[in-house]
């Protein structure tokens, strides 16, 4: 006889109300270890979009994630020749608030002439709503591209294109404004970002070396009259390149490492940089805040569990004297606390599978991570429960006796 | 040797240490037989809660010879040492406020016991509901405590107490919560059991009306017995 499901099933209404609270604890919870890992995912999606096994930049930097770094594009075709290297591309990165046009709601992009004609004769006119977006520039057939192409279709030689991530809200065909110059979306991405959680938007290395490094009219005419003209446009941010399977990308990033004004990075370091130096605050903070409900979620189990022991005082007595052993109340008070934790954890977790995709930055979930958190639950669940054994344990049998 | 199923001699206890001493009990020595319905009464303090205990093995006295069962049970220290097991298979143990689980229905309450006590539940439940019938709340089989009258709930507290086919039953003030009707027939049962199940009965009560029920009524005062005396049998006066 289940003396921990015949209780539950004859309160079951406060049990539920009670999982029902601890199930929403519970899945904010869980949310915090989904954000975590998102963080840590979205870190390393730019770094792992761009399928390089070797960066080349700026001595002295671990950039460009990290920190700036700026070198020669030229430096691309050095790397390339290098024996054990396959493919190498000049890339830059660069953040930039859009605007844009053709966002989801409405039934078809905005076109150039439909611009032109709705902006009149006021002539051109700043476009649709701010965007933030990561802009990579790169070769196109080289190294520093999109990867998958989910609808529409890869940069061609033409100017003006960009790939973007899904995420954005764009579609093909989208106009996108930045620094005054429009981009027409040819294509679209899923799930590549930023460290900053901001989409991915591939454009030309020409069209970002404009971008970045060009610089506006007066500045410009300012400049050419100080007699410095204007900075030489081929700079990059660093250099990819994919490495032979038949060759280490430690050996090759040691040699690099040997010229001048050069330093290099294998992927694994790209990687360590990124997790470990740009998003090890939000890492750290993410984690602590997590440890932290963890903690609130035990305590509060803690006293879940007390109160429920503390309520059955007398039928705890009364057992105790008609000779029910000591494992017959422990079994009682700590299934229904694994059944309490158990519950709790389904239903935060269902419900946040089912709200996961709303949130603005990804909350990564997988099989591995809900076990895990499960776990966590469970071992919060029997240390919890020990506080209720630890008092019905205490409960005399006299107590039974008497008004 | 005595055949006493209850044996108390020269039986003493006290709480507290030096001037703030209490001697809740001195040399008690009592003895109640198989078949007997023993009453112990008192006023409050008198000790008779602290004698009831001692007999339930909770609380472990400081002199004299407790024997339960034919056992001697403690002797200078506990001569058993699963008093917990010991309860469970030789003491039934009857409420004030019959103390039924909530959450279990009236078969199950009286199971429950016995399944502490190794019997499958399926037996367990077949004995439940044959010892309901003897007390005559076999329809309330399936009902919770909760929807039981005081009465019915007190029957069913009577059949968990026989369930394991107890040599001793203690019942503390089990009339108490009742009214005089139903503390008569609680009473008539305990007497009934007792010489059909040859168990010997000890029952903690204030209640004057059901004195007259008892073989020997033991008056206790300040920790010692004050009188024993055999009540003249009457039926209960019904108020």
């Amino acid at each position: 006889m289940n003396l921990a499901l015949r209780d539950i099933r004859h309160n079951l209404g406060r049990f539920l109300l009670t999982c029902l609270g601890l199930g929403l604890l519970l899945g904010v919870a869980l949310a915090m270890v989904g954000i975590y890992r998102g963080v840590v995912e979205e870190a390393l999606s730019l770094a792992r979009a761009l399928r390089a096994d070797l960066w080349v930049v700026e001595a002295g930097t671990r950039g460009p994630f990290a920190e700036a770094s700026r070198i020669p594009g030229d430096v691309r075709e050095a790397v390339a020749r290098l024996p054990g290297v396959l493919a190498a591309g000049a890339v830059t990165f660069q953040t930039v608030e859009a605007r844009h046009a053709g966002g989801p709601g409405e039934a078809e992009p905005w076109t150039e002439e439909a611009l032109r004609e709705r902006a009149g004769e006021a002539g051109r006119q700043r476009i649709g709503a701010v965007l933030r977006l990561q802009v990579v520039g790169h070769e196109p057939d080289r190294p520093g591209g999109p990867p998958e192409i989910l609808e529409g279709r890869g940069i061609g030689r033409g100017r003006l294109e960009m790939v973007v991530d899904r995420g954005a809200g764009l579609r093909p065909g989208a106009i996108v404004e930045m620094a005054n110059i429009r981009y027409r979306v040819v294509g679209l991405t899923h799930r590549t970002v930023s460290t900053g959680g901001d989409p991915l938007a591939w454009i030309t290395l020409r069209d970002a070396q404009e971008l970045q490094f060009r610089l506006a009219p007066p500045a410009a005419r300012r400049a050419q009259q100080g007699g410095g003209g204007a900075l030489p446009q081929d700079t990059v941010n660093a250099v990819i390149a994919r490495v032979s399977p038949h060759a280490r990308a430690e050996d090759i990033a040691a040699g690099i490492r040997r010229w001048k004004h050069f330093a290099a990075l294998t992927a694994a370091e790209q990687e360590t940089v990124l997790t470990r130096s740009v998003v090890e605050r939000a890492r750290r903070q993410l984690g602590m805040f997590t440890g932290v409900l963890l903690l609130v979620s035990a305590v509060i189990v803690a006293l879940i569990v007390y109160t429920m022991t503390m309520d059955k005082l007398r039928e705890i007595a009364t057992l105790k004297l008609i000779g029910a052993p000591d494992r017959s109340i422990v079994a009682l008070i700590m299934q229904q606390a694994l059944l309490l934790g158990g519950t709790g954890f389904a239903g935060g977790t269902a419900l946040l599978l089912s709200v996961k995709d709303a949130f603005p930055r990804r909350v990564l979930l997988g099989p591995e991570e809900i076990l895990g958190f499960g776990l966590v639950v469970f071992v919060i669940c029997l240390a919890a429960s020990l506080l209720g054994v630890r008092y019905a344990l205490r409960i005399e049998p006299a107590q039974a006796l008497g008004g | 040797m005595s055949d006493a199923l209850v044996e108390l001699r020269g039986i003493a206890k006290g709480f507290g240490e030096g001037e703030a001493r209490v001697q809740a009990l001195s040399d008690i020595t009592l003895s109640v037989a198989a078949g007997e319905v023993v009453g112990l009464r008192g006023p409050s303090g008198s000790g008779k809660s602290t004698l009831l205990n001692l007999v339930a093995c909770i609380l472990e006295p400081d002199a004299g010879l407790l024997r339960l069962a034919g056992e001697t049970v403690w002797e200078g220290r506990w001569r058993r040492t699963d008093l917990r097991a010991f309860r469970r298979e030789r003491i039934g143990f009857i409420f004030q406020f019959h103390n039924l689980l909530p959450f279990l229905d009236a078969t199950d309450n009286v199971a429950l016991a016995q399944t502490l006590n190794g019997v499958p539940l399926k037996a367990a439940r077949q004995r439940a509901r044959a010892l309901l019938d003897y007390l005559q709340v076999g329809k309330r089989a399936a009902a919770m405590p909760a929807k039981l009258s005081g009465g019915e709930a007190q029957r069913v507290a009577i059949a968990r107490a026989l369930a394991n086919h107890p040599r001793i039953i203690l019942a503390d003030e089990p009339t108490a919560a009742l009214d005089s009707e139903r503390a008569g027939v609680v009473m008539d049962l305990l007497r009934q059991v007792a010489r059909e199940q040859a168990a010997a009965v000890l029952v903690v009560t204030h209640d004057e009306k059901i004195f007259s029920r008892f073989d020997r009524l033991v008056s206790l005062r300040d920790g010692r017995i004050e009188a024993e005396s055999r009540p003249e049998k009457h039926e209960l006066d019904v108020i």
